[in-house]
């Protein structure tokens, strides 16, 4: 397996070269790779805004915005610079501290998570052992901060739109843990990046795609209904409970629902695609077309185009989930909250279920093919 | 002292400091859904410290289960009840709290003491392993087998037991209401009379 590129190696020795100690160049690294990470997530953020309000245009035949900077791209920063000066309104007989807390608590797990979305064989913050695992427990704290943002509102509709993220994401949270589980059975490791190593050597015939189709299905529905988007946005279903948990904030408080929200979408998409259309691995194994080319592995113009690839091919895969996300918010109606909870507990819950055992079956009896 | 060395310390106090700190809030504060609230912070404060003690997995299961589910599940309980009730102030309240302190005084001692007794195996060359998962999967299906299969067994006990006490058969289409005259609302679910277990 090729290795790719270190960036950490090379940088501390650089930085030693200069003189410094081994331990003050890697004190200077470690922060690097987690700023560029939240300046990345942010910027995906802002791409996303962007592609909803062009794609939501499209779907009505308008053309949305048009005129800040070319295509309207800067759209989502004016949002963004107007929300930043938007006057910060506490409403009276609310909890101040816990109405403070709670986009702070619902904003954070979803950064943290962005620590196991890898972008290449190293490039990535930190590759735990625990993994897509991590991610699931810290998507679990989220409506904690829902619940209480609801609570502190003072407010029913606030309260009731956290109550019913708490029920949603408790309800989706199985189904969503079974289908990363059939993945995790197949690749014999929570790390991300072995279940993308895994995945690659055969191109797009190895992703596992083909062989977790209902997985497939199973992960992105239950991520949606996660993440709140269209289909499943009941707790802050505008018709029905103004704007659920949201109702009572703005300004920047808002900003934080509104940047959480879109994060977590690009995150579950990322993670879609590290899990099932093999992350950063190109269609056509690169090896294989490095070979034909007679190009060495160890060639470092091949490494830096293997790398910038990795990326571009994991955005591209993940951008394709959140245009789908996009297009199912502006074209599909909202479900009632019994089916939503029907649909969680009676159709995803046995289908993943179904789905674990039968890919535990088959690792036994096709381990080429399974992962053995 | 090196870099990662000083990090571990600072962050065990600052855990401690905050778990300390939060229980107190579960138990001091007169608002249940502030002592729901600290609970959360109690168990985040404790996955903390199994992170520092190298224990990445239980930590993660630690925030899955207890604060994403357990205390979800509190908070979605008094929520959902959320009676304002103003409590009459009990005579000789400070008895109680005066004897239940003692208590808790008490019950520290006793395991404080307990601690600095006992002569714990600190084994500093022990490398911590490095798929933690599979070791604790062995465990579980070597020589925990059978806790971990009673555990289960509790845990089905208690769905079944959720499972009856939620499936209320409410009556439908019995109303014995007559014409032009207004029963009284029943703000309850009605139910049928269950015929007591023999």
């Amino acid at each position: 397996m090729n290795p790719g590129i270190d960036l950490q190696q090379r940088f501390v020795e650089t930085l030693m070269g200069y003189g410094l100690s081994p331990g003050a160049a890697k004190a200077v690294w470690l922060p690097l790779p987690l700023l560029l990470m939240l300046i990345g997530a942010t910027v995906g953020v802002l791409v996303a805004v962007w592609l909803e309000r062009k794609i939501s245009a499209a779907a009505q035949q308008r053309i949305g915005p048009e005129f800040i900077g070319p295509l309207g791209i800067l759209a989502p920063v004016a949002d963004g610079i107007k929300l930043v000066f938007k006057e910060d309104i506490v409403p009276a007989n609310s909890d101040p501290w816990l109405f403070l807390l709670g986009p702070v608590i619902v904003v954070i797990p979803v950064f943290l998570s962005y620590l196991i979305v890898p972008f290449g064989q190293n490039l990535m913050i930190t590759d735990l052992g625990i993994g897509i695992f991590l991610w699931i427990a810290l998507s679990s704290i989220v409506p904690i901060g829902l619940l209480m943002s609801g609570y502190a509102s003072n407010n029913k509709y606030a309260l009731i739109g956290g109550l019913r993220a708490a029920a949603q994401s408790i309800s989706y949270e199985i189904p969503l843990a079974l289908a990363v589980l059939a993945v995790v059975m197949m690749s014999n490791s929570l790390s991300t990046v072995d279940i993308v190593n895994q995945q690659s050597g055969y191109g797009i015939l190895g992703w596992n795609l083909w062989r977790q189709p209902a997985g497939l299905l199973l992960f992105w529905i239950s991520a949606l209904a996660e993440c709140e988007r269209m289909p499943f946005d009941l707790p802050e279903a505008e018709e029905e409970i103004v704007a659920g948990y949201q109702t009572e904030y703005a300004g920047m408080k808002f900003a934080l629902f509104y940047l959480g929200s879109y994060v977590n979408l690009v995150l579950s998409a990322l993670l879609v695609s590290v899990l099932y259309l093999g992350g950063w691995d190109f269609p056509i194994p690169l090896d294989l077309l490095a070979g034909l080319l007679h190009i060495s592995p160890d060639n470092s113009v091949l490494q830096i185009v293997t790398g910038g690839l990795g990326i571009v091919m994991t955005l591209l895969k993940a951008y394709f989930f959140v245009f789908i996300a996009i297009l199912l918010r502006w074209t599909v109606p909202r479900v009632r909250i019994d089916q939503l909870l029907d649909l969680g507990w009676k159709f995803l819950l046995p289908i993943g279920l179904v789905n674990l055992l039968m890919t535990a079956g088959l690792k036994l009896a096709l381990p080429f093919a399974f992962g053995g | 002292m090196n870099l990662a060395e000083g990090i571990r310390f600072v962050c065990t106090i600052l855990l401690s400091v905050m778990m300390i700190g939060a229980a107190l809030g579960v138990v001091l504060f007169e608002n249940i859904v502030y002592s729901a609230f600290t609970l959360a912070g109690v168990f985040m404060s404790i996955a903390g410290l199994y992170i520092l003690l190298n224990a990445d997995f239980v930590s993660a299961a630690q925030v899955l289960v207890y604060v994403g589910a357990v205390n979800v599940l509190i908070l979605f309980a008094i929520m959902l009840v959320n009676k304002r009730e103003d409590f009459k102030p009990v005579p000789r309240r400070w008895v109680r709290k005066g004897s239940a302190a003692l208590v808790c005084a008490g019950v520290f001692a006793l395991l404080a003491t307990m601690v600095v007794k006992t002569s714990w195996p600190t084994d500093l060359s022990l490398v911590p392993p490095v798929s933690a998962v599979e070791l604790i999967g062995e465990h579980f299906f070597s020589d925990y087998l059978l806790p971990f299969e009673i555990a289960s067994i509790l845990l089905l006990m208690a769905l079944v037991g959720a499972i009856v006490i939620a499936r209320r058969e409410s009556i439908v289409g019995e109303e014995t209401a007559l014409v032009g005259e207004t029963p009284p609302p029943v703000l309850e679910l009605p139910e049928r009379p269950r015929e007591p277990v023999a």
